[in-house]
């Protein structure tokens, strides 16, 4: 009897719920309860920016001004997640550091989504021997390990803030060309592409107006996900001490070899720097799952 | 298959020139003080024309090429700018330390990876499934070079128990070299397990759902055999796939955790050579390196087409 119901009125009650919701707000409340895994990553993504732009708000310290007389303390009411080597707060030190963090991701997949959209569209969308020239160039750029081409950049243009960022663009830009090219090939011969052509829109013209936003979901994703990736790699970086240089307070940095002593003698000054990264990089992943499972058709409605 | 062999293999040439050229760039891209900088901070030579000649940067940039791949193409990468010592020769005896950690890493991250996978799509949107997939992205973020600095602190701190630091050679005493080694490539192959393991699952999932997994539980085998021996069998293809891809990544990771754990393979060998500017050495160390990638690339390939006779008749 239900299953008759169900082809005579087909997922009727989904749709009157979502008209329910209209807004931003409603349509929020909706990702949450049908993606809670992504919910999660969101709110935790949202932390880190919040923190990050608040941070002087927000840290109850100076990240570079220590205490001598308060060195490796636990955590108390006044310092929550105790104090380092020199006698600084590590809760204002993690605050800060997330800065660091957001800076270098943003900077680098904003560098490496550019790069990518232009050789990945141009590629895909030209095709022929423009595009075995890049494909070839991209099929050398990724044989190189990303970690071992990384440093060996940095150690050649210096370390610091700025070069890891563009660095670390230019070594992700490869692996989302990729991505972006499939997307422009299998929609390049479609109808819609080809008659905006007749009725002589130019290269310019189709790729912006009409190329452009049908590959925005794949890259909105990826980005996300990279995102995790960008401050994986720069914590690992700062860790190895070819990162952001010190006194600035990067998460991977405050984890390195020189304070591995200390770690010893107060355990705290190795739990909080490397939660920080993992939430981070979690949150970012967890988002990037779910808006992939959203933005794409295909799998929407699946798990 | 010959044709896709011979396809297969003519795509290495060009890939291979093409590293060869950026790694002989690397040098050469660097700032304009930087002969100064390395004669000031390191005094590798008396004066700047000196220091210039030692990198080989006072001849026409062709002719540096062409001396350079030369060597290269018989076992010369040149000698270190630190301690004259031949880079090759360096690089060959510190070679099985990073092969001996990333293949073990390899192998812990299958075994992690490959059961848990299984089971979270034979159990879809179960709790098994839920807490398979989110250990999954937990083993993704959480970094390495942490994992490795719990592993020496904590321990230290609760039980005053420290993992071995004083490096053992293999061949000296197997078991020491393995208790060593084997701490650092489990947490390599954690790091590995994390994107396995997901794409173990939806290979699973997929497999699972065709025709000829239908016909195998049709005819009575157990469910066990028809997972493991018929489904667990094709999906494991792409999975392979992904294994070469991830060299790249393990590369990276030894690089970690050989400084984290002390032990003097390739990976040290590059943080050492960074932090004395030492370019002969970090020139070799890249070539070397997307060399391996590229050919573990190549094997998988060459493997699919034999696992995999769809592509062999393409």
């Amino acid at each position: 009897m239900s299953a008759v119901l169900d082809v005579v009125r087909p997922d009727v009650p989904a749709p009157s719920r979502r008209a329910s919701k209209a807004g931003w707000a409603g349509r929020l409340q909706d990702f949450c309860v049908r993606k809670p895994l992504g919910a999660i990553g969101g709110a935790l993504v949202l932390l880190m920016l919040v923190v990050a732009l608040a941070a002087p708000l927000l840290a109850p310290y100076e990240y570079d001004v220590g205490d001598a007389t308060i060195r490796l303390q636990g955590p108390s009411l006044a310092h929550p997640f105790g104090t380092d080597a020199n006698g600084r707060d590590m809760l204002s030190r993690i605050i800060y550091g997330a800065r660091i963090s957001v800076t270098v991701g943003f900077g680098a997949v904003a560098i490496s989504t550019i790069l990518a959209i232009t050789f990945g569209v141009v590629s895909g969308y030209l095709g022929g021997w423009v595009d075995l020239l890049v494909q070839r160039l991209v099929d050398i750029w990724i044989s190189f390990p990303a970690l071992v081409l990384l440093i060996s950049l940095v150690a050649v243009a210096g370390p610091g803030l700025w070069s890891v960022t563009a660095i670390l663009g230019i070594l992700l830009a490869p692996g989302t060309s990729r991505v972006v090219r499939s997307a422009v090939i299998s929609i390049r011969h479609l109808p819609y592409i080809e008659s905006a052509s007749c009725i002589g829109a130019g290269h310019v013209r189709v790729i912006l107006k009409y190329i452009l936003p049908n590959v925005f979901a794949p890259i909105i994703v990826l980005a996300t996900v990279q995102l995790g990736t960008a401050i994986l790699a720069e914590s690992t970086l700062s860790f190895l001490a070819y990162g952001v240089p010190p006194p600035y307070p990067a998460w991977g940095g405050m984890l390195s070899g020189t304070g591995r002593a200390f770690m010893l003698q107060s355990p705290w000054l190795s739990i909080w720097p490397g939660l920080a990264i993992s939430l981070a990089v979690f949150g970012f992943n967890m988002l990037g799952d779910a808006l992939r499972d959203e933005l794409d058709p295909r799998l929407r409605g699946s798990r | 298959m010959q044709v896709y062999l011979a396809r297969r293999l003519l795509l290495v040439i060009p890939t291979l020139i093409g590293v060869s050229i950026i790694v002989f760039l690397l040098v050469r891209m660097l700032p304009g003080d930087a002969v100064t900088m390395l004669l000031q901070d390191y005094s590798y030579a008396s004066d700047a024309d000196a220091m210039r000649a030692r990198l080989g940067l006072d001849r026409p940039i062709y002719v540096q090429y062409t001396e350079w791949l030369g060597g290269v193409v018989r076992g010369d990468l040149g000698t270190s700018l630190r301690n004259k010592t031949p880079v090759a020769e360096e690089l060959l005896s510190r070679m099985p330390v990073t092969a001996e950690l990333g293949l073990m890493a390899m192998v812990f991250g299958l075994i992690i990876a490959i059961p848990i996978g299984v089971i979270s799509a034979v159990r879809q949107d179960t709790w098994s499934d839920y807490l398979g997939r989110s250990t999954a992205i937990g083993f993704l973020a959480i970094p390495s070079f942490w994992l490795g600095t719990l592993v020496i602190t904590l321990p230290s701190v609760w039980w005053g128990w420290t993992p071995p630091l004083r490096y053992t050679r293999l061949l000296d005493d197997p078991a020491k070299n393995l208790a060593q080694v084997v701490i650092p490539a489990i947490i390599l192959g954690l790091a590995l397990s994390g994107s396995l393991m997901r794409l173990t699952r939806a290979q699973m999932l997929e497999v699972l759902r065709q025709d000829f997994v239908r016909t195998a539980a049709a005819k009575g085998l157990t469910d066990r055999a028809v997972v493991l021996r018929h489904a667990l069998k094709n999906a494991f293809i792409p999975v392979l796939t992904l294994l070469g891809l991830q060299v790249s990544i393990l590369v990276g990771g030894t690089v970690v955790l050989e400084s984290v754990f002390v032990l003097p393979g390739m990976g040290r060998y590059l943080l050492e050579a960074v932090q004395y500017r030492d370019y002969p050495v970090i020139q070799g160390l890249n070539l070397i390196f997307a060399t391996v990638i590229i050919l573990a690339n190549l094997v998988v390939d060459l493997l699919y087409g034999w696992l995999d006779p769809r592509v062999r008749y393409q």
